[in-house]
């Protein structure tokens, strides 16, 4: 097998502060392949999009301290100088970001934002940028990109100034989209017509996606593979099928069990209790098993790592593959079954 | 556009309209020391007193002097356009003493906000970009200072220091651009430094504050993920937006210094016209505050106009219907 689009080993990013040293991401291991969409879910605060933060080097170097290795075809990204990187940072990894309405320059065109990605990067002339950006506009569905280039972000819709961002973090093809929430700030029909959009273009230009969201919705919809992600580190990792059908770790069950599901009536939600442990004190051994009820004795000795227990996919939990699979199941049946 | 700008250009002319009407209530109508006794000699008999009202044009009642005032200002007077009257002390014209003093003003405030511009700006940018550093701590410290230490204080001081000291200043006073540039120049430095360090102190803070705001924007973060120079997402992505408030608050400052400059003045013996204004209150020389007040409602509505126009050319957002 070819060598993996992205690469991460051991990732780990701790920021200084005056509270003390916050570990916001431990030992993160994963790889994006070419083509393939990668999910990302996990609460605020579980390391998310701090790791993509870390890859791209748009933390503040000053606060953090960044460890690991991470491989972007080929190229060992955190060796990298500072010009190296800005030159893969919008060519060889595009990224979109959260809120739209911030996310634009408010003084400048769309369209010589654009530009400006493809003229950092390419040496072309102004008008062939321009071209470029407007052939962008048109393949993200935006309608008359000629007159459209010309306008300024207020002047657009919220999912149309997505649609800007993604096209801004496409228009130099790079094989790499980072896509962080990019629909948590728009609207219920905006948000299915943009991840169709991402997916759809993924295909077009064999690229590999990275979707971060707290939306298991969102990513169940688009993702091949998902990771799951709690206390800065990945708990559990896997086939879509495989983590939203079969999962194998309680922090999963969780979040599975607290969102409504279409067409089953009277069925009880679930909270996961407590709140996520603080990333200064980090709590030994598992850092969930202060709010796991399935705790045993080595949860808060041993810190599990993530491995295959024989269940298939990866996840970072000491119990075994047959356990698992009884109390999943035992869940389920208890859920489905809770009629008031 | 051109439909906002004459809507406020009209607008800007009842504002000047009020502030002649609050000025000649305050010099004309509010008692203070009769001009009829101050300029009638040692003897003020009730004919001399009627005479000289007739040659003040103080002898109609106070809302005619009013109307008049207004037609002359609109209309121009015997002396041309616009009609400011005589002065009651010298009994010459005003017109021509007010644009000449208005010249040196306008030189003063010009160079100021030049120099508090550049310092202002530049101080503020460069702190914001190496927050906590040695230098931002600094250059907060003179912001603090130039705050603090009042301009007669600080006129005084750099007399002292340049013109007695060491004697590379040629001391008070004004010399025309004309007559000889690089007099005039030896003449305005230290005015315009001494004017310009208190705004440039203000101005380094409130450009630091926004720069620090926009430093954490969106929008800084996606021209980073564009792969954008560091030098470029300075130069090109927060420049901009930190300079936008500061141009509305320049505008508006530069124009309170036409009228406003007094003290500088005062204390660098320079010809303009906030000395003016000032001689004028302490000898009772009614039309020339009046001419001064007038000169200085205009520029700040118009400045105003300028300022609310230039905005819309440096921030879209901001449209004119």
């Amino acid at each position: 097998m070819s060598e993996p689009l992205l690469e991460v080993e051991d990732l780990t990013v701790q920021f200084r502060t005056h509270d003390g040293i916050v570990r916001a991401v431990d030992g993160l291991s994963f790889t994006v392949e070419r083509g393939e969409s990668l999910g990302v879910v996990g609460e605020s605060g579980s390391g998310k999009s701090v790791t993509f933060m870390a890859i791209m080097g748009l933390l503040n170097r000053d606060y953090t301290l960044i460890e690991g290795e991470v491989r972007f075809n080929g190229y060992d990204l955190l060796a990298m100088s500072d010009k190296e990187r800005r030159a893969i940072r919008g060519d060889g990894i595009g990224m979109v970001f959260q809120d739209p309405m911030t996310s634009l320059h408010p003084m400048y065109r769309v369209g010589t934002q654009i530009v400006e990605a493809v003229r950092t990067h390419r040496d072309v002339s102004k008008d062939e940028a321009w071209a470029e950006a407007v052939e962008m506009l048109r393949l993200v569905g935006i309608p008359s990109p000629k007159e459209r280039a010309r306008s300024y972000p207020h002047e657009m819709s919220g999912g149309m100034r997505q649609r800007v961002m993604i096209a801004m973090g496409l228009v130099l093809r790079p094989d790499l989209l980072i896509a962080d929430e990019p629909t948590t700030a728009l609207d219920v029909t905006v948000q299915a017509q943009i991840l169709d959009l991402i997916d759809d273009l993924k295909r077009e230009l064999n690229i590999g996606v990275v979707l971060i969201s707290h939306s298991l919705g969102v990513i169940a919809d688009v993702c091949q593979r998902v990771m799951v992600m709690y206390a800065g580190r990945a708990v559990e990792l896997g086939s879509r099928n495989e983590v939203f059908l079969t999962p194998t770790h309680p922090y999963t069950w969780g979040l599975l069990e607290s969102i409504p599901r279409v067409g089953a009536d009277h069925e009880r939600l679930i909270p996961i209790s407590g709140s996520p442990p603080s990333l200064i004190h980090v709590p030994p051994g598992c850092p969930f098993n202060p709010r796991c009820p399935h705790r045993f004795e080595p949860c808060d000795r041993d810190r599990p790592a993530l491995a295959d227990r024989g269940s298939g996919h990866l996840d970072a939990c000491h119990l075994t593959a047959e356990q698992k699979a009884d109390i999943w199941g035992a869940r389920e049946a208890g859920r489905t079954a809770a009629t008031p | 556009m051109w439909q906002y700008i004459i809507r406020r250009l009209v607008w800007s002319l009842v504002v000047v309209l009020l502030v002649t009407l609050l000025a000649f209530i305050i010099f004309y109508v509010l008692p203070s020391t009769d001009p009829t006794i101050a300029f009638a000699g040692k003897q003020p008999t009730p004919e001399i007193r009627a005479e000289v009202a007739k040659n003040l044009g103080l002898n109609h009642s106070k809302p005619v002097q009013y109307l008049i005032f207004v037609k002359h200002l609109f209309l121009g007077d015997q002396y041309g356009w616009p009609g400011f009257g005589k002065s009651f002390n010298s009994r010459e014209p005003i017109k021509g003493e007010m644009f000449s003093r208005l010249l040196v003003t306008l030189q003063l405030a010009i160079g100021a906000l030049i120099i508090w511009l550049t310092l202002g700006i530049s101080i503020g940018v460069l702190s914001a970009l190496k927050r906590r550093s040695a230098m931002d701590r600094g250059a907060m410290g003179f912001a603090l200072l130039g705050i603090s230490t009042p301009v007669f204080f600080l006129g005084i001081l750099g007399l002292y220091l340049f013109w007695k000291v060491l004697g590379i200043n040629p001391g008070t006073g004004y010399v025309g651009f004309r007559d000889n540039p690089w007099d005039w120049f030896q003449h305005m430095w230290l005015p315009w430094v001494v004017l310009a360090l208190l705004s440039a102190a203000v101005y380094a803070r409130i450009v630091r504050g926004t720069m620090l705001d926009v430093m954490g924007e969106d929008y800084v973060r996606t021209a980073r993920a564009k792969g954008v120079s560091e030098r470029n997402v300075v130069i090109r992505h927060m420049l901009r937006p930190t300079i936008a408030p500061v141009l509305t608050l320049a505008g508006i400052d530069f124009a309170l210094l036409i009228g406003g400059a007094v003290v500088t003045e005062s204390v660098f013996n320079l010809p303009g016209i906030g000395a003016y204004v000032l001689d004028a209150v302490g000898q009772n020389d009614l039309p020339v505050a009046m001419g001064v007040t007038v000169i200085a409602a205009v520029f700040v509505t118009i400045m105003n106009l300028i300022v609310d126009i230039a905005y819309g050319f440096v921030d879209p957002r901001v449209r004119y219907t």
